[in-house]
């Protein structure tokens, strides 16, 4: 080899720029990934430190006189006693015992309003059930109002004491300090449909909206995404026709989700009739959302598979259909369904076109069919961040981290599955 | 083979689903419109559900407009029962309403909706007149030099609006344009001061958008701070920096008149009785409407009315109240109440 060579000497030259240059091509990439992993960083700090007090719920245990003289009530049992009678006085009195000294009609009001809006439901559907309790005194656990809940979670910051008046706040730091006011895991959350005091509200029916959106999804689009797949790849004659087909589903794929709830809106509450804010329509349109996402991943799949075992099907005389059936579709559907993973993951996030068919609203009831109202995850989150009580805010979070929850243990299943089912050539 | 059982059995559900379009009757009450009166809607709406057998309603939030749309689509259960109001109905909708065979509604007028400025205890209290809202917060004013011509707003002070106003920095906070309170404001105070100029408000006969464009649009120099849809937000900025004023809803002045005040407009300073009486100016009604063919067929809509209009709701302690709505004077509630209970239509001509 002669180093005397100009090219020799010139590559030598070059070659510590090259160097140089590849090293700072992977810096480039490195430094890519870490401004993703910082702002994915950034964004769990803020949600998670916003929103952990979403997962606490703050009650207060009080020994309440369930007298029927305070109540108006004599029997339980009538119905018409029971809608005239007074919840609300039973607590009272039993809050008045900590603060003798509440009298006057403004504290009374105060000191009503340290315990949720609901309480004086909940003796009264103590009483309904078990009317043998009037007339006893029971202790019992009840949510706090929601100023207060705020002010004992955020006991160190001022901002979140301003509903709250002086007296108030005195009084609250005295339960706390004699343990009638504690905070616990708040299962309220997952139990429970919307409601207007964040101390109440649940996530547990935009759960179910979901998995029943999801679930209707799921049974149209992945048959139909599949099938289509098949067909445009196995037994499509390649002609101007399918091309057209073709450069549609692609173009589908990228068009605006809330075109599709305009679509929803015209075709399956316009021209079907079908109700509004229910989980089939809302799946339908996902469903719509999604076909084009999985009939791609499909023939991608199906294209995967090499071509070798198509020929050896049909080499030893394999019908068409059965080459397809028997070993096409079964070899391609861990890709498949990977595909229709992703696709629903997507679904699940979307709320755009669910606002057109009804399904952003205030919903109560935990739905119990397709065809009852319901909303999902993400529209529940966007209706708490922009409601005003402070309360809302760290469930709006709480909400957030859940539904990233489910999220990635979509993914994982995506990826768990590609990882347990695909077969390398 | 499995498999394909397993896709054929999922083709047949799927098919089975989207075939069978339901016409089936509803338990539920819909209710649909504006997102001011969403607030104090869905506070009934869980009430009626937990203290009555009757499931708790559905609200959407579709703004005024859009409510009265779907309303007045027609009748049957794919249609909403109610529909809120930030305004009242225009004759417009209620002659498609007509057309499309919703005869019967009757309008419940709930109460109103004040909205204020308001500033620090610590500092003096202002008295604003419409007009000068005006000329402190739009984008473009009348020149102040004379004319009929529009120049970027030169207010920098109050005293350079008029002589009889504090020599402070003009320092607004107020809600962003996403909010209800905002356009309330912006239509109500705003507008309210703008026509005063009469050659402004010859071009709204003329061309509406450019009308709107001078009356609704907010100075954008940073004397006008929109403050996120947080109130809170404004009340600890009001208590802390005293020259600044703060726009927001009749409710937060309430719950926090310990630490701020409200600036009079036109003299009139906002209570509960001025709002209700309409005296004080930057203040609007809001209804609700019912339909009532719809009554009886789904249920529980005339029961929801009614709960909304007991006086433990709307009354003067009612629950609502603690919401931030400002009730009707006691004859109003009785005359709307009895309304309720009987079902009463518009006739059309009183609006």
């Amino acid at each position: 080899m002669s180093d005397q060579t100009p090219q020799a000497e010139l590559i030598r030259q070059s070659l510590k720029k090259r160097y140089r240059k590849e090293k700072r091509f992977r810096l480039y990439g490195m430094l890519a990934i870490a401004v993703a992993l910082g702002s994915l960083l950034i964004l769990f700090t803020d949600i998670i430190s916003k929103g952990y007090t979403g997962f606490i719920k703050t009650t207060i245990t009080l020994e309440v006189p369930l007298d029927g003289e305070l109540m108006y009530l004599q029997d339980p049992g009538d119905s018409e006693q029971l809608a005239m009678a007074d919840f609300q006085a039973p607590i009272l009195a039993a809050l008045q015992q900590h603060f003798p000294e509440a009298s006057s009609r403004q504290d009374q009001r105060e000191l009503n309003r340290l315990v949720g809006s609901y309480a004086a439901n909940q003796v009264r559907d103590l009483l309904k059930t078990q009317p043998a309790l009037l007339g006893s005194t029971k202790t019992l656990e009840f949510l706090v109002h929601d100023t207060v809940s705020v002010y004992v979670k955020h006991a160190d910051n001022p901002a979140y004491s301003i509903r709250l008046s002086e007296q108030q706040r005195r009084w609250v730091d005295q339960l706390v300090a004699e343990g009638a006011i504690q905070t616990s895991f708040n299962d309220v959350l997952f139990s429970r449909g919307a409601s207007r005091e964040p101390s109440n509200a649940g996530i547990l029916g935009a759960i179910v909206g979901s998995l029943l959106t999801m679930v209707v999804t799921l049974v149209i689009a992945f048959p139909v995404g599949v099938a289509a797949a098949v067909y445009l790849e196995e037994f499509a004659p390649q002609n101007r026709l399918t091309d057209f087909i073709e450069v549609n589903i692609n173009n589908l794929a990228a068009v605006p989700s809330i075109i599709f709830g305009l679509l929803g809106l015209a075709v399956f509450i316009g021209l079907f009739g079908m109700p509004r804010s229910v989980p089939v329509v809302g799946g339908l349109v996902l469903a719509l959302m999604t076909l084009p996402t999985i009939i791609i991943s499909s023939r991608a799949a199906i294209k995967s598979v090499p071509p070798s075992i198509r020929e050896a099907a049909e080499g030893i005389g394999a019908s068409r259909m059965q080459v397809v059936l028997h070993h096409l579709v079964p070899l391609a559907m861990p890709g498949m369904m990977t595909g229709s993973i992703i696709g629903m993951a997507q679904a699940l996030g979307e709320t755009a076109p669910l606002l057109l068919i009804g399904m952003v609203a205030f919903i109560v009831e935990v739905p119990d069919g397709f065809f009852s109202s319901a909303t999902v995850l993400p529209v529940q989150i966007y209706l708490w961040a922009s409601s005003a009580e402070q309360g809302f805010i760290e469930l709006a979070s709480a909400g957030i981290m859940i539904l990233l929850a489910f999220m990635i243990t979509m993914n994982a299943l995506a990826i768990w599955l590609r990882k347990r089912l695909e077969r390398r050539w | 083979m499995k498999l394909k059982a397993v896709i054929s059995s999922l083709v047949l559900t799927g098919s089975a689903l989207a075939v069978s379009a339901p016409a089936m009757a509803r338990d539920t009450v819909n209710i649909v419109g504006s997102s001011t009166v969403y607030p104090f809607a869905t506070v009934v709406a869980e009430r009626f559900g937990r203290n009555t057998d009757f499931r708790t309603p559905k609200l959407e939030s579709t703004g005024s407009g859009g409510g009265l749309k779907l309303f007045c689509a027609g009748i049957g259960t794919q249609h909403p029962d109610i529909t809120n109001a930030s305004r009242r109905m225009k004759k417009s909708e209620f002659d498609m309403c007509q057309s499309n065979g919703v005869k019967d509604i009757t309008e419940v007028k709930i109460g109103s909706d004040g909205i204020v400025i308001a500033n620090s205890k610590e500092a003096d209290p202002m008295d604003l007149s419409l007009k000068q809202v005006f000329l402190a917060l739009a984008k473009e004013v009348p020149d102040p030099n004379g004319g009929e011509t529009l120049v970027p707003n030169p207010y920098q002070k109050w005293s350079d609006i008029d002589a009889s106003l504090p020599a402070v920095e003009i320092s607004v906070m107020g809600p962003p344009p996403t909010s209800g309170t905002r356009d309330a404001f912006v239509e109500i105070a705003m507008e309210g001061g703008c026509k005063q100029y009469d050659w402004i408000a010859a071009i709204k006969k003329q061309d509406k958008g450019r009308y709107k464009s001078i009356c609704h649009s907010m100075r954008e120099d940073g004397l006008f701070v929109e403050a996120g849809e947080n109130d809170n937000l404004i009340v600890q900025r009001l208590a802390q920096d005293k020259d600044t004023l703060g726009i927001f809803g009749y409710s937060f002045l309430m719950e926090n008149s310990s630490r701020i005040q409200a600036t009079t407009i036109n003299g009139v300073t906002p209570t509960p009785d001025t709002i209700a009486d309409e005296d004080y100016p930057v203040a609007r009604s809001l209804y609700f409407y019912i339909k009532n063919a719809h009554v009886g067929v789904v249920p529980g809509v005339q029961e929801y009315a009614e709960e909304f209009t007991s006086e433990g709701a709307w009354g003067d302690n009612g629950y609502l109240v603690d919401v931030g709505l400002i009730p009707n004077p006691r004859s109003t509630r009785m005359d709307v109440a009895r309304k309720v209970r009987s079902l009463e239509s518009m006739t059309g001509n009183e609006l």
